[in-house]
């Protein structure tokens, strides 16, 4: 792409993402939508990190990883132990980053 | 000068937060370096678009050279769940001036959401959940633009071997974790998670769409069951 496209990528991108963000919040009257519609937008934002988060984990070029012996799923492992135990966004990452690393580093997984 | 203490508490509560995040707006910013988009448009992205993920889904499509609409498509797919926030978000802001809201929209995203909801619940009238909302969402989008800017212009300086994209992936773990209040929200996790991964061949992102709607779909329905029983 060039810069001129690049750019104009860009602010759309900026329009798309603002448009997401504002559209319940601007408009004057609610908008109608169904209760079960209502109950259920409740779960989208946890739902779309689950989506984003666990291909990354387990998918490498696409495919679903056929060995145990991935340093990955130990760091998340890792991760979600500190979660469960302290709370705290910064020592998941820490935590199951610097366990991915180790194992990676020491046994090449 | 009116006192603020609801934006002060925000903005408090939010570090601890913020410095996680910082984590992974310096893997983004590597991430854009190493796109070879020019660090003046990658800054600009960081600041006007301002959502990590569209912006890193955005990248392999603009070094590809994907029609423009590819990437929209692809950035409008990751942006969804900012729907579903616009939409919890409004008891709390529907009474303030249309403008405000417009300008407290640009600040919603995954940490600040996380903060809003375990500090306010349920809609108080007559509690300063706009003042909440700024500060902590100010201290967020000012660590997440520092840190990224560093990657942006740090960027090739960091080996791709140190593998600091994961620091990114476990900061989305931790909000995701986060966000497990019920066992209808860990049960709606696992399946957006599978449908996901099941997904994954179709274009544009797609595979977020399919997930969130089985998500909701099965957490509907769970909560129906539950209630019946």
């Amino acid at each position: 792409m060039s810069s001129l496209e690049v750019f104009l990528t860009t602010v759309g991108m900026a329009l798309i993402t603002l448009a997401c963000r504002a559209f319940f919040v601007l408009p004057k009257q609610d908008l109608p939508m169904p209760a079960w519609l209502r109950e259920g937008l409740r779960y989208a934002p946890i739902a779309a990190l689950a989506a984003v988060v666990v291909p990354e984990l387990v998918m490498t070029q696409g495919h679903l990883i056929d060995t145990w012996r991935d340093a990955r799923i130990f760091g998340a492992l890792a991760g979600l132990a500190f979660h469960a135990w302290r709370r705290s966004l910064l020592l998941t990452i820490v935590s199951g980053t610097a366990t991915m690393l180790a194992l990676r580093f020491t046994l090449g997984w | 000068m009116v006192r603020r203490p609801a934006f002060r508490e925000g903005a408090i509560e939010a570090v601890p937060m913020a410095i996680g995040l910082a984590a992974w707006g310096l893997v983004a910013g590597v991430a854009m370096a190493r796109s070879d988009m020019g660090v003046p448009l990658a800054i600009l992205m960081s600041v006007i678009v301002y959502a990590g993920s569209a912006q890193i889904a955005s990248l392999p499509l603009i070094a590809a050279n994907a029609p423009i609409w590819v990437v929209w498509a692809t950035t409008l797919c990751v942006s969804l769940r900012f729907l579903a926030f616009s939409f919890s978000y409004r008891p709390y802001f529907a009474h303030l001036p249309q403008r405000r809201r417009l300008a407290l929209s640009f600040l919603m995203g995954d940490t600040n959401f996380v903060l809003f909801v375990r500090r306010f619940p349920e809609f108080r009238p007559g509690e300063r959940h706009e003042d909440y909302f700024l500060g902590s969402g100010l201290v967020i989008f000012g660590a997440w633009q520092v840190s990224i800017i560093s990657g942006i212009v740090a960027g090739h300086g960091i080996p791709a071997s140190w593998g600091i994209g994961f620091a990114g992936t476990m900061a989305l773990l931790a909000l995701t974790c986060a966000q497990l209040r019920s066992r209808v929200s860990s049960l709606a996790a696992v399946v957006a998670g599978c449908a996901a991964v099941a997904a994954y061949a179709l274009p544009l992102k797609l595979n977020i769409i399919v997930a969130i709607a089985a998500a909701v779909a099965v957490a509907v329905l769970a909560e129906r069951a539950g209630a019946k029983a």
